[in-house]
């Protein structure tokens, strides 16, 4: 895992050179990957790329008030959706914050993301209470993932 | 940025999202389907790493299953106090992204530590340092989303 944190190597056999640096064999890497994928501690293997190089620059995080009953049958609907790249369900702080359902909506301006937010809320229809966007206008730190050796 | 991209950058980023092959030569192997040479696809990935267009390419772990704690909050600052603030919270390793965000609730950030009981204490610490209440927004449940942008 450690060997791969700054990614695979970009060289036509990225396994065997990930082998000779963990002194094991090229086959012995590929099925110890197989088997992180197959247990979900890998999600997937490929490109990972920067939303605001590709050009979507818009990021909103869409709050949503929905009744605890029904949160995790409509959040599954609302992840289900292309444009959606987070969703979550997280606790409410009464009074100051009544959301229950965040989903992470990214377009190339604000104009796409609220058109995406009218998406879920005809979706949610009458069993959004309340909801809110909350753009961000400033990266304030963003570092990559550290795993402890 | 995304002028930077041709249309064989924007094929390469929508079809490598996942899926690598776990194969001898992998690149070969996709580079095949897009119609390029192993040695066009690694140069053009080399490229947009370069041009930060990818933030990399590899596996993407799941944090939460390597034994790591995770968590959202958020502090409601100031404005005159924010770029104050903004310092003192990014001064704490534990603080992965911080964003600033258009709401009374204007400072959003996420906490990553080993384990657990290291979140309650960069949250005191935070509370302590900046004299702020922390909103704490754990995730309870995660809905399944497919992750893929269109380039």
């Amino acid at each position: 895992m450690l060997a791969t944190q700054a990614g695979l190597p970009l060289v036509p056999k990225p396994y065997h050179a990930l082998a000779a640096e963990l002194g094991m064999s090229a086959a012995e890497v590929q099925r110890r990957l197989a088997k992180m994928l197959e247990s979900g501690l890998i999600r997937r293997i490929g490109a990972v790329p920067n939303h605001y190089a590709l050009g979507y620059t818009a990021n909103g995080m869409s709050v949503w008030d929905v009744a605890d009953d029904r949160v995790d049958a409509l959040g599954e609907r609302v992840g289900a959706l292309a444009f959606v790249t987070h969703c979550y369900r997280r606790p409410r702080q009464l009074p100051a914050w009544r959301y229950n359902l965040f989903a992470m909506v990214h377009g190339a301006h604000r104009a796409e993301v609220e058109a995406q937010v009218g998406r879920i809320a005809a979706l949610l229809g009458a069993d959004s209470r309340a909801h809110e966007v909350l753009y961000s206008t400033r990266i304030l730190k963003k570092t990559g993932l550290r795993l402890a050796g | 940025m995304a002028e930077l991209l041709d249309a064989t950058d924007r094929r390469i980023v929508n079809a490598l999202q996942g899926g690598f092959p776990l194969c001898d030569e992998p690149f070969r192997s996709v580079a095949e389907p897009l119609g390029l040479s192993e040695s066009e696809l690694l140069a053009r990935l080399r490229a947009m790493l370069a041009q930060g267009v990818l933030s990399r390419f590899g596996p993407m772990f799941q944090v939460e299953r390597l034994g790591g704690a995770h968590l959202l909050a958020a502090l409601a600052v100031a404005e005159a106090d924010f770029e104050r603030v903004a310092a003192l919270v990014n001064s704490l390793p534990e603080v992965a992204h911080n964003y600033r965000r258009e709401h009374a609730l204007n400072m959003w950030f996420v906490l990553a530590t080993e384990t657990p009981a290291a979140i309650a204490v960069a949250v005191a610490e935070l509370e302590r340092l900046t004299g702020l209440a922390v909103h704490a927004f754990p995730k309870e449940r995660e809905y399944f989303v497919e992750m893929r942008l269109q380039a």
